[in-house]
């Protein structure tokens, strides 16, 4: 078995040591609050495998993965609140908006079996529709950016908007329980912590699987050059939809997390801004490497609530300067500093063909000679 | 029937605010295939330089004297960031979005610490009080003001595509850039000549918004979506196509809004724009071309 494993990944040993530091020796040397920050962190980490799965290896620029994220929360959110109100209840904010009944669309949420499944589900139909609307009409790069950019914007002015219905600007608050446990004992969020760690491995195990497959190199080859992929007979809207379905797929996942770990599910989490501060992390960590979207997303968040501790304003020139700096001159982001190290270990022995996202440009040239 | 015609005049100047916002998207989108996110941050230096000359000309005079310092202000702004930033790009239309990004983030960050968070009004000069009566629809001489600069514009811009040597370089880049060059364009020279003329259109949308409503660092964010949704709907580099969607898409948010709520006029405007790509994937006005990609 061992052997087996590690002659299908030489990085497999890697892998399980990243899962030794997350799942022990975090919990072991972390505060209860700290270790809650990080649970958050890696919810993030979840929506950032997935868009290094649609960007990093598909080319599709994605700036709505807040929208998916939302759905999945607000699935969660809604099952959460009405556990709460209990059979016949109405969650406190519909009271406070003069709401007589629960309106009709939330009361399949009532059910676990319906709320959790949709969490992802959801957010992959719509990804999924868009998908095939926009692909087959050969509609990419900066449309696609720009279109999913405003789809998050409207998800949200729409979710301000109907108030009565999803709670406006405040959001899905005051949750307590999650199937009779209780969200604020430091032992159930202890427990969340190790859910959340599991669900980031598993999906970063699908991601990996995925992209090592045949449709992975089809995703890159899509990326690369569609017309190309198109002429030898493939059809890039399927790579595509199923790419981009499967990344809003773990956005819905990793919002139905954070809403038990964080208590809170608002539009302010959801918009053009957070959507854009997903992607810098993958930005960072180096795109098309997984490892690299996970470490850079932890990475920034963790700077993010450092310096916002320390230095409110801060943070948005630190911030500012990471998307001009890493992705203006050094595209390929932390991963080609290890590129770096391991090229000094090995000596001279050559090294996988690194992975652009954007080829065709003189400025990445020097990285990849 | 004057409900009908408030709603269509509402649209109207909605779609003309985002019209001259939009156009100096598309020329740079479809000029140099770049997506500046911090155009925003443009509009919102001309609305503060409508702010700051309020304060000290007051408004009766600052409106006149603010609109074309902001046109070269914010011109100004966008050939520096085109300079020292965007020109590294090219080629790259991905990363310069994020990279606008940053600045966008880094310029409304500037924006607060330099004049706070809060919102500022900037006060109308009196002569913009009041407005005419059409069939007992009041249309205010703010809007009507505001329609009249855009018209004039693109009037302007028009006219310098199609009038001015320089125009036709610019026309000539948008078609064929590698065509242009061998035929002795100098092409950097028109990208810097079209990002002077797109930002700075983008400084005198910020004053003309000052009209509207109350202005803020955050501003730019809350057209820059729309802006970029009437080119996306137009079609690249034309300006046909850019007048045609603002003016589609302006209308239908006004009269999604009036007939539901606020709420659904974006979704409905989105909707739009997805069903409108189905028909005509390259926008409602597409140059013709036999390339790939």
């Amino acid at each position: 078995m061992r052997a087996l494993l590690a002659r299908r990944s030489p990085r497999l040993g890697w892998f399980l040591l990243a899962g030794l530091v997350v799942l022990v020796v975090c919990p072991a040397v972390l505060s209860d609050f700290r270790l809650s920050l990080l649970a958050k962190y890696l919810c993030f980490a979840i929506v950032a495998v997935g868009i290094d799965l649609a960007w990093g290896y598909g080319g599709m620029l994605t700036l709505g993965q807040g929208l998916f994220f939302g759905m999945g929360g607000y699935a969660m959110g809604m099952f959460l609140k009405l556990q709460e109100a209990g059979p016949g209840g109405l969650p406190d904010f519909m009271v406070y908006n003069g709401l007589t009944e629960v309106p009709a669309f939330w009361k399949p949420f009532a059910h676990a079996w319906f709320a959790l499944p949709a969490a992802i589900i959801l957010p992959m139909a719509l990804a999924a529709g868009l998908g095939v609307l926009v692909f087959r009409q050969r509609v990419r790069g900066a449309y696609f950016a720009i279109l999913t950019q405003a789809l998050a914007a409207a998800f949200v002015i729409l979710l301000i908007g109907q108030q009565g219905f999803t709670a406006g600007t405040n959001g899905l608050t005051n949750m307590r329980t999650l199937f009779g446990y209780d969200l604020n004992d430091p032992v159930n969020q202890r427990s969340l912590y190790f859910v959340v760690a599991v669900a980031l491995g598993g999906v970063f195990l699908l991601a990996r699987q995925v992209v090592a497959s045949r449709y992975g190199r089809l995703l890159v080859a899509v990326r690369d050059g569609e017309d190309r992929v198109r002429f030898l007979g493939y059809s890039p809207t399927k790579v595509k939809v199923l790419a981009f379905t499967v990344s809003a797929g773990m956005a819905g996942l990793a919002g139905a997390l954070f809403v038990p770990v964080v208590g809170i599910m608002s539009p302010a989490l959801l918009g053009i801004v957070p959507s854009l501060e997903l992607v810098i992390g993958v930005a960072l960590g180096g795109r098309a490497t997984l490892v690299g979207a996970v470490a850079g997303t932890v990475l920034v968040n963790y700077a993010r609530t450092g310096l916002s501790e320390n230095f409110p304003s801060g943070w948005l020139y630190v911030q500012g300067a990471l998307f001009i700096l890493v992705v203006a001159f050094a595209p390929r982001g932390l991963a080609a500093l290890v590129d770096l190290v391991r090229r000094a270990r090995h000596g001279r022995r050559p090294l996988p063909e690194p992975v652009n996202a954007e080829p065709a440009s003189p400025l990445l040239e020097p990285a990849a000679s | 029937m004057d409900i009908y015609v408030s709603q269509l005049f509402t649209g109207l100047s909605v779609g003309s605010v985002l019209l001259l916002i939009a156009l100096g998207l598309t020329f740079t989108f479809g000029q140099m295939g770049v997506i500046n996110l911090a155009h925003g941050e443009f509009i919102m230096a001309g609305a503060y330089t409508a702010y700051v000359l309020g304060d000290s000309l007051g408004a009766a005079t600052s409106l006149l004297v603010a609109l074309p310092l902001a046109f070269v202000l914010a011109g100004a702004m966008g050939v520096v960031l085109e300079r020292l930033l965007i020109r590294r790009l090219y080629g790259r239309p991905l990363d310069t979005l994020l990279v606008t990004w940053g600045v966008s983030l880094i310029l409304q960050q500037v924006a607060r610490d330099i004049f706070g968070a809060p919102n500022v009004n900037v006060t109308k000069p009196s002569w913009l009080d009041g407005g005419l009566s059409v069939f007992g629809t009041p249309l205010p001489y703010t809007r009507l003001f505001i329609l009249g600069l855009v018209a004039a514009s693109v009037t302007a811009i028009w006219l310098y595509q199609t009038r001015l040597p320089q125009g036709r370089r610019m026309r000539a880049v948008v078609q064929n850039r590698q065509l242009a060059a061998c035929s002795g364009i100098d092409t950097e020279r028109v990208d810097r000549r079209t990002f002077f003329i797109g930002s700075g259109l983008a400084g005198a949308a910020g004053v003309a918004l000052t009209l509207l409503g109350p202005i803020g660092p955050s501003l730019g964010t809350n057209y820059i979506v729309d802006a970029f949704l009437v080119v996306v709907a137009g079609g690249l580099g034309q300006i046909r196509g850019a007048v045609l969607a603002a003016v589609f898409l302006g209308v239908l948010a006004a009269v999604v809004e009036f007939e539901t709520q606020a709420s659904l006029a974006k979704v409905a405007v989105f909707v739009a724009v997805v069903a409108l790509l189905q028909w005509r994937p390259q926008g409602l006005v597409a140059l013709r071309s036999r390339v790939l990609t």
